[in-house]
């Protein structure tokens, strides 16, 4: 088994040709890691996820799922392989968690077909793992941001990936909150679980990422692990900001952040 | 085990609404028979079984008028209400019936074109309203790849919008040149909906492509959830969601257009029962989209039987579903049509 789970290999794409996002991606993602995509709004951390999903195609070079080709995997095949969080999430309706989280289960079922009770067992499981067994009849348009986050990592995690990717899972959530998602995610890599997310928040690479990703613009990343990587000068390169403003926006007064 | 055993715990309000199966296939059952009986001959009111053994006119009247007829009734109702559960599951709006996208338009425009300039032949006007209802869809589809603005739903929506506008104007003209004694009275008349000249060759005609259409958007209930999701969750969920939404559509709008064709336009059977099917077994298509086929042929037979009974001429089916549509509609607004809804 490779150790390399997900491959960018010499990976070119822009949305437009004036203006390309990355010219010469190479990026591995290890097996069992947590990296954490790192840079700043609009500079193309979601597009790297979306290229590991293969909603987005590379202009040239290619993205490896365990060496092979994200194109000659089916759409079933691939999402029984890699799941996404995104970062909110229009649900136009009022389901309960358990049949949102059985939602996971569809690429492990047939086109015509329907979850049975194995499934259901799948998707209890899930919600266990992402902490939230208790919900499983509660509605999903009544819960709170951060319980909904914690719900669609329910719905990933049914779908019992490789690879977990996570857009800005802490974009929209308070403080209490960000710190249980952080828990959730770093049990979850203890179990063995593959995880490739991203985020503005450098704090949030620091307390829990084996590795971190810096996307700065230049059309490739930075890889590295997080204290070699997020020291004050290269964030503050990277977000330009000088070096004073970045350490007093990163510390909340009265809390000590501590790496899980 | 013993966590697995109680993870798998049948939740409590699963047992609870098996009755609501129970009592939606049976009163759906009793309607027809009743139906079957309901009439204004040989008296308004219900034939008696004696009648039924005796006379002769009766009987074919039953047989060749009233049974196609309940038939079409219970099929125009079963795949309004499947087409709007897919619509408003596709386009992640509750507000968003079967017809739109060019549908209910295109068929008005080539049900009047084939009056005014084909000498309406009746299968003519049937196969240019369905063809012409296709038409709306096809050229909404293509409208929506040519847009460059917005998300895929938004383009199909402007779309829409645009080609149902384009045939209204079609209409319009049509409509102006129409002879206004012969032909403009029939348009109207096409245009109100109605089901009483529904023949069986006509029922059987029609038959084929919702029996398709039903059997396609049945089958595909459960996964029809994914398809009201944002694309790229739909995506990552492994659906191919534009393929999956685009066959839908057809599958919809097939049986639809088959409908329309011979019962004309009856508007807000496709809009108000997936409502109320979801609010009585949940958000989850995989139940309340047989519910909602249920419902809708009820509401459909409740219609007709309104329609033929109510006045010694008929009144046009499309009205009364449009009354009652309406009126149930201002009810469930009344009484929080967020509910089901995320505001």
């Amino acid at each position: 088994m490779s150790v390399n789970l997900l491959s960018f290999d010499h990976v070119a794409f822009g949305y437009s040709q004036a203006r390309p996002i990355f010219s010469d991606l190479n990026y591995q993602l290890r097996r069992g890691t947590l990296s954490v995509i790192l840079g700043p709004n609009g500079i193309g951390k979601t597009t790297l996820l979306y290229m590991a999903l293969g909603w987005l195609q590379p202009s040239a070079g290619q993205v490896l799922l365990e060496n092979r080709p994200l194109q000659v995997y089916s759409r079933a095949e691939l999402g029984r392989r890699v799941s996404l969080v995104p970062q909110t999430e229009r649900q136009p309706y009022s389901y309960t968690v358990l049949e949102y989280v059985l939602f996971g289960r569809a690429p492990h079922l047939a086109l015509f077909g329907a979850p049975g009770e194995n499934d259901e067992l799948a998707a209890r499981q899930a919600l266990a793992r992402a902490g939230i067994p208790e919900l499983a009849g509660a509605y999903v348009d009544q819960l709170s941001g951060g319980e909904g986050q914690l719900v669609l990592i329910a719905r990933a995690l049914a779908q019992e990936p490789r690879v977990l990717l996570l857009d800005e899972p802490s974009a929209h959530l308070d403080l209490g909150n960000k710190f249980r998602l952080m828990q959730t995610l770093s049990d979850l890599r203890r179990d063995g679980t593959t995880i490739l997310m991203t985020t503005h928040d450098p704090e949030i690479a620091l307390a829990v990422s084996d590795e971190t990703v810096l996307v700065d613009g230049s059309g490739s990343v930075t890889v590295g692990t997080p204290t070699d990587l997020l020291t004050a000068d290269k964030l503050s390169q990277l977000y330009h900001l000088p070096v004073g403003a970045l350490e007093i926006r990163s510390s909340h007064p009265g809390v000590t952040l501590r790496r899980f | 085990m013993n966590e697995d055993a109680s993870l798998l715990k049948a939740r409590p309000d699963r047992a609870r609404k098996k009755w609501v199966w129970a009592v939606l296939v049976a009163a759906l059952v009793l309607l027809l028979a009743l139906s079957v009986f309901l009439g204004r001959y040989p008296q308004v009111g219900f034939l008696r079984l004696s009648q039924l053994r005796e006379n002769l006119l009766a009987q074919l009247l039953v047989v060749n008028v009233r049974l196609p007829r309940l038939l079409t009734a219970l099929l125009l109702g079963m795949v309004l209400a499947a087409s709007g559960t897919v619509f408003q599951m596709i386009f992640a709006n509750p507000l968003v019936e079967p017809g739109f996208l060019g549908v209910s338009q295109g068929a008005a425009f080539g049900a009047a074109l084939a009056i005014v300039f084909f000498s309406a032949s009746a299968a003519l006007v049937q196969g240019m309203a369905a063809l012409f209802a296709f038409a709306g869809l096809g050229f909404s589809y293509l409208l929506a790849r040519r847009i460059r603005v917005g998300s895929w739903l938004l383009r199909l929506v402007l779309a829409g919008i645009a080609v149902s506008a384009l045939f209204s104007a079609g209409l319009g003209i049509v409509k102006y040149l129409a002879d206004p004694l012969r032909q403009l009275p029939e348009i109207t008349f096409w245009m109100l909906g109605g089901l009483a000249s529904i023949t069986w060759t006509k029922f059987l005609a029609i038959l084929p492509a919702c029996f398709l259409g039903l059997t396609v958007i049945f089958a595909f209930r459960w996964r029809l959830n994914l398809l009201a999701l944002d694309e790229t969750t739909a995506f990552s969920l492994g659906a191919a969601p534009r393929r999956e939404r685009l066959v839908m559509m057809i599958a919809a709008v097939l049986a639809t257009s088959a409908i329309i064709s011979v019962a004309g336009m009856v508007g807000w059977i496709g809009l108000i029962i997936p409502h109320i099917a979801r609010r009585l077994v949940g958000s989850d298509t995989r139940r309340n989209l047989p519910a909602a086929i249920l419902l809708g042929g009820a509401f459909g037979v409740i219609c007709d039987d309104l329609a033929r009974m109510l006045m010694a001429g008929e009144i046009p089916l499309g009205i009364l579903t449009s009354l009652l549509g309406a009126a149930i509609f201002i009810l469930l607004m009344a009484r929080g049509l967020g509910k089901e809804v995320r505001s």
